[in-house]
């Protein structure tokens, strides 16, 4: 909310200066955002009085003005504006004035005629969007007074951004309220008259919904003149709100309701059918929006109608069949009371946000509805004229909203705060909050008023006495705690050892988006059902990712268009599988390489990875858990990957995880290249470590034998180190294939593979006799349960 | 005979120098064993001279003899010393030769590093763990009990409208903080509690400042007889170690969560700079404590909410949200 500090101090004047006053605030929960000056900078502009006009000579579209400036000084000026007149006063820039944006006025020719300076639009001085004509200062402004001065634009405007909880705030007489509390002085509002009706004319209301709207103030007035001029300080404490002048009607509500809080509506009377009624939507009917808009409210909806139907969407906008304009004769002022729930998420759900409905939804006071619409008569006669018709009051107490005391201890205030705050002081704030306060043994009992909506306990109270008192002048302790042991388990591995294993084999960690493109998914992913956002920024970011895989490929393809051709990334993160209305989250760690094996560099050949590269990275996170063995790599397909080389990850029976090559379709689609290499695990799964116990070692030498053998194709390595180790028993202490060959001298369809068997006895010495005999076991069970054959 | 016996004693002399010279001469281990071959081999030219020591007359032979021995000894050592010597200059020669640049990069691949934010969430937690805080991690896929209804802010509240919700059509939504661990803790575990929970958290909003993912780190402490004076001492610890700065300034700034009451705002600032926020913090709302069931009227506690993308911008001077996401690895390798 803006508002003006000169406003501000009429009503209460602390002696603080702007910049003091605005920290108060600010610290005392009222956010100051910006203090603003009140008007833009400008010099040498001062209020001018057209004595005459002359059309120029040489253009149709110029007149040249006498322009009264002082008691002794009149210039001649030449202005294009329509709405240039004797007796006009409007702001007169001198030669030598300097004007918003850099601009300077000097003595010019316009097309053979000398323009002694200029006459001033509100755009021109900085003072608002209006440049269709020139600015209209009030007829008995004095020639020759500087604009500043006249506008009294040394002024300053707070911004104040509230929090939803102080509705209350949303008005100069909250702010002022709050100003004297915090200063503790008394706050003056102006005298707001009870007007004496000068009609009879009444309009009926009726409360169809009471629990909704409770309360319908309002009056007729009769022979108003819409089109009157708006006095020229009216007009600029809206505009320093932020509120555009747009005629006495509308200014005078608006104005209203930033000086009292109350959001206000003028209705033009001889558009309204028969009587008001404030009732839900029935979900049928539509209404066009002063906006324009066309609606159809919800049942949920609380509108003003009448026997024609819809007329505005109650708390949030008047409708256009019942506009007030410039042939409007006579209004019908409403200022109700809608209940916060009402209104609450309404205006949003139309796409709307008012001053209005930002009011209601938050609280207005349940008791300001006659005064504010006395104020608004008041001004309304005063500027536009008018008969007042009696005040129209329809209410249903039973719905109005009331206030229970809340029991504030004192003991409790200083347990809570940490600080003992002296009774006058907690009694005195409250009750210059605007609460009634009775003292009781323990502390207080008080009862809030009508505006405050945030109050209904005793927290609400602490909050409210530490706010006023200052935080800054709360203590500060460090902390005093019964230490309990927490558990500290040995086996348990995190996603952040995991990272910084990761990280010493180079990768770089990324953080992307959990949400994906839908088609970038469904490419790599299709057996997962989409979990998509009902309300997503856009719709490259609209699903879920069942996977790290569619934010690595994005990001490495972000790298790879920026000359970063060796990428080795990795993320970890929770993934959304399964089930839409009940999905898995499951953490996962994955990582994507691509690119040469090493940066280039001197001592090394340039390679590019593959997908045992891959593996090696995979297999020195799975060994973190110190059982590396638990694991099983099998070649089975997925949707993502080359299908000759992906694997799934086992432990224990279940897949923990996969990694392979991305297939070459879509890697030449999504990633702009090939020789990408992925991994997924499954952190959960597996992420517990082996607790290490002690094997005693053996006191003997071992001793190598290599075999070489000739396989079928298909045969895993896996297979064969398993047999081995199942033929060769303990004294096999270790088997491993060292190489793998293919060509020259291997049939085709079969493949070698050479392996070294580590022997050592753990009992006593093996001979070589023994070793070799345990060799010619190994070499015929191979035969037999994998038709190996020794290579020659 | 005395002729002889001086001519044999000159010859020796003659010898002993010439092969002196010979040795010194010598520059590799093979000239220098021919000339121990060639004087004190078999047929070497003093093993000749002790060969002809029969040839004397027996009282000259100790003499002839010790002097053919104390000969052949000088000889001895000076091929030793002239070993060690070519020794010592092949070795140098060999060391000399196998010198490398040791300016050239190591071999085998570099480090990576973790992610700017990771960093920061990382160094936070560890201060919070030696502060004795526990860990604790939860869905972000949330329901509204968890994310809104417990944590005080019923549908329809005003507050709902500044988090931008993002929504599933099953009605569950994504967490737009991570105070929904507040009462997914709570409703586990009895006080006394002291936890940090961190993670992704998700607003409906996209522009320079504002990114639709981010990071929060939230705390909570419950225990008998906490108060605001607690939550500022904590926090003054933290925000003062976290920019490694004693003198950093923080004000508490009235503010307003539905789920804390009081609530407070921090700024801080540093070198007399601006004010600039950093989080929201304030005691636990008796009505959060209902709906866990913990008695308000025993158990008070704190719970502050940190932005990991606020505080990594301030820590290193980041200057756009939006890096963090992008992954541009020039931006990240920043960090390692």
């Amino acid at each position: 909310m803006r508002i003006s500090e000169h406003w501000l101090r009429e009503w209460v004047d602390p002696p603080l200066d702007s910049q003091s006053l605005a920290e108060q605030l600010t610290m005392a929960g009222l956010e100051v955002d910006a203090v603003m000056a009140a008007g833009a900078d400008f010099t040498r502009v001062v209020v001018g009085q057209v004595v005459d006009l002359h059309p120029h000579p040489d253009a149709e579209r110029l007149r040249i003005a006498q322009v009264k400036v002082s008691s002794t000084q009149t210039l001649h000026i030449v202005c294009g504006a329509d709405n240039v007149r004797v007796g006009l006063c409007a702001p007169t820039a001198l030669a030598g004035a300097e004007l918003p944006g850099g601009v300077t006025i000097a003595d010019t020719e316009m097309r053979g005629v000398i323009s002694q300076g200029m006459l001033c639009s509100a755009r021109e001085l900085g003072l608002g969007d209006d440049a269709s004509g020139l600015m209209e200062l009030p007829e008995d402004s004095l020639p020759g007074q500087p604009v500043q001065e006249l506008l009294e634009l040394d002024d300053q405007v707070f911004e104040i951004d509230l929090t939803p909880n102080r509705g209350d705030c949303l008005s100069l007489a909250g702010i002022a309220r709050e100003v004297g509390v915090l200063n503790r002085l008394a706050v003056t509002p102006p005298a707001i008259p009870t007007i004496q009706p000068l009609s009879g004319k009444q309009f009926p209301v009726m409360l169809a919904a009471p629990e909704d709207c409770p309360r319908y103030a309002g009056r007729v007035i009769q022979h108003v003149d819409p089109v009157a001029p708006t006095p020229l300080w009216m007009v600029e404490r809206l505009r320093r709100a932020g509120i555009r002048s747009l005629g006495p009607l509308v200014d005078v509500t608006n104005y209203v309701m930033l000086e009292l809080g109350q959001p206000l509506h003028a209705f033009d009377l001889d558009k309204l059918d028969a009587g008001i009624v404030v009732r839900r939507a029935t979900g049928e009917e539509s209404l066009e929006l002063l906006n324009g808009q066309t609606v159809t409210p919800d049942e949920d909806t609380l509108l003003i109608t009448d026997a024609s139907g819809p007329l505005a969407l109650a708390g949030i906008m008047g409708g256009a069949r019942s506009e007030c304009d410039a042939q409007t004769v006579s209004v019908l002022l409403e200022s109700a009371f809608f209940a916060p729930l009402a209104i609450a998420g309404r205006a949003r759900r139309y796409g709307l946000h008012t001053d209005a409905s930002h009011r209601f939804e938050r609280g207005v006071d349940p008791t300001l509805q006659v005064r504010a619409v006395e104020r608004a008569s008041q001004l309304l006669i005063a500027i536009a004229g008018g008969r007042a018709g009696p005040l129209i009051d329809v209410t249903a107490p039973e719905y109005l909203p009331t206030h229970s005391t809340v029991m504030l201890r004192h003991a409790r205030l200083t347990q809570v705060l940490g600080q003992h705050i002296l009774p006058e002081e907690v009694s005195d704030s409250l009750q210059r909050l605007g609460m009634m306060v009775k003292a009781t043994d323990a502390g207080w009992r008080v009862t809030p008023p009508p505006f405050r909506f945030d109050i209904t306990l005793e927290a609400d109270l602490i909050e409210e006495i530490g706010r006023v008192h200052g935080y800054h002048r709360l203590p500060s302790r460090q902390p005093l705690v019964r230490l309990q042991p927490g558990s500290c388990p040995e086996r348990r591995l995190d996603a952040s050892q995991l990272a910084d294993a990761l990280v010493l084999r180079d990768y770089q960690e990324i953080i992307s988006y959990s949400f994906v493109p839908a088609d970038l998914q469904q490419a790599l992913l299709p057996q997962y059902p989409d979990i998509t956002l009902s309300n997503p920024i856009s719709a490259d970011l609209a699903v879920m990712r069942c996977s790290l895989w569619p934010g690595l490929i994005r990001a490495m393809d972000y790298n790879r268009k920026r000359q970063q051709e060796r990428v080795r990334l990795f993320e970890t993160g929770l993934v959304f599988q399964g089930d839409p209305t009940a999905p898995e989250q499951i953490e996962m760690i994955g990582g994507l390489i691509s690119g040469s094996r090493l940066s280039e560099q001197w001592g090394a050949p340039l390679q590019s990875v593959d997908f045992y590269d891959l593996k090696g990275d995979v297999a020195a996170l799975l060994a973190l858990t110190g059982a590396a063995t638990g694991f099983r790599y099998i070649a089975r397909s997925h949707p993502a990957l080359h299908p000759g080389q992906s694997a799934c990850i086992e432990h224990q029976g279940e897949p923990v995880g996969w990694l392979g090559a991305l297939h070459p379709a879509l890697a030449k689609q999504w990633a702009a290249g090939t020789g990408v290499f992925l991994f997924e695990l499954r952190i959960n799964a597996w992420a517990q470590a082996h607790q290490p116990l002690f094997q005693a070692l053996s006191k003997f030498p071992y001793s190598r034998r290599d075999l070489a053998v000739l396989l079928d194709e298909t045969m895993t390595a896996e297979r064969l180190v398993e047999t081995l180790h199942k033929l060769g028993g303990s004294a096999l202490r270790h088997a491993m294939v060292f190489d793998v060959y293919r060509g020259k001298g291997v049939p085709e369809g079969q493949k070698s593979m050479a392996c070294s068997l580590i022997f050592q006895g753990f009992e006593d010495n093996l001979t070589d006799q023994a070793i070799d005999r345990l060799v010619i076991g190994i070499v015929q069970g191979l035969k037999q349960e994998l038709d190996a054959r020794l290579r020659d | 005979m005395l002729t002889i016996k001086e001519n044999r004693v000159e010859d020796l002399q003659q010898l002993l120098v010439q092969a002196q010279r010979e040795i010194a001469a010598a520059d590799d281990s093979a000239a220098l064993e021919q000339l121990r071959v060639h004087y004190l081999g078999k047929k070497g030219q003093l093993t000749a001279q002790l060969k002809q020591l029969g040839q004397l007359p027996p009282e000259q032979r100790p003499q002839a003899g010790q002097a053919i021995n104390e000969a052949k000894q000088t000889l001895q050592q000076a091929l030793e010393l002239r070993r060690h010597a070519l020794q010592a200059a092949d070795l140098e020669a060999r060391l000399a030769s196998e010198a490398v640049d040791v300016t050239l990069p190591g071999r085998g691949s570099g480090i990576g590093g973790r992610h700017p934010l990771s960093r920061t969430l990382d160094r936070i937690e560890h201060f919070f763990r030696r502060m004795s805080f526990e860990v604790a991690s939860g869905p972000e896929i949330e329901d509204d009990f968890h994310n809104f209804e417990a944590l005080n802010i019923p549908a329809h509240h005003p507050a709902r409208a500044m988090h931008d919700t993002f929504y599933f059509p099953s009605g569950l939504l994504l967490r737009t903080h991570t105070s929904n661990m507040q009462i997914r803790v709570m409703e586990q575990q009895p006080p006394p509690l002291r936890l940090i929970a961190m993670g992704r958290v998700y607003r409906c909003d996209y522009d320079q400042t504002h990114s639709p993912m981010f990071h929060q780190i939230e705390g909570l402490v419950v225990d008998e007889a906490i108060s605001f004076a607690d939550l500022k001492g904590m926090l003054y610890d933290f925000l003062r170690a976290f920019f490694e700065d004693d003198n950093l300034e923080l004000r508490f700034r009235p503010s307003y969560f539905p789920f804390t009451e009081p609530s407070a705002e921090v700024d801080i600032r540093r070198n007399g700079g601006d004010w600039l926020e950093v989080l929201g913090c304030g005691m636990v709302h008796p009505e959060v404590f209902r709906h866990v069931d913990i008695d308000s009227e025993r158990y008070t506690g704190y719970a502050f909410g940190l932005g990991a993308e606020r505080l990594t911008m301030l820590r290193y001077g980041v200057n756009d949200l939006r890096l963090f996401f992008d992954n541009d690895i020039r931006f990240l390798q920043q960090f390692r």
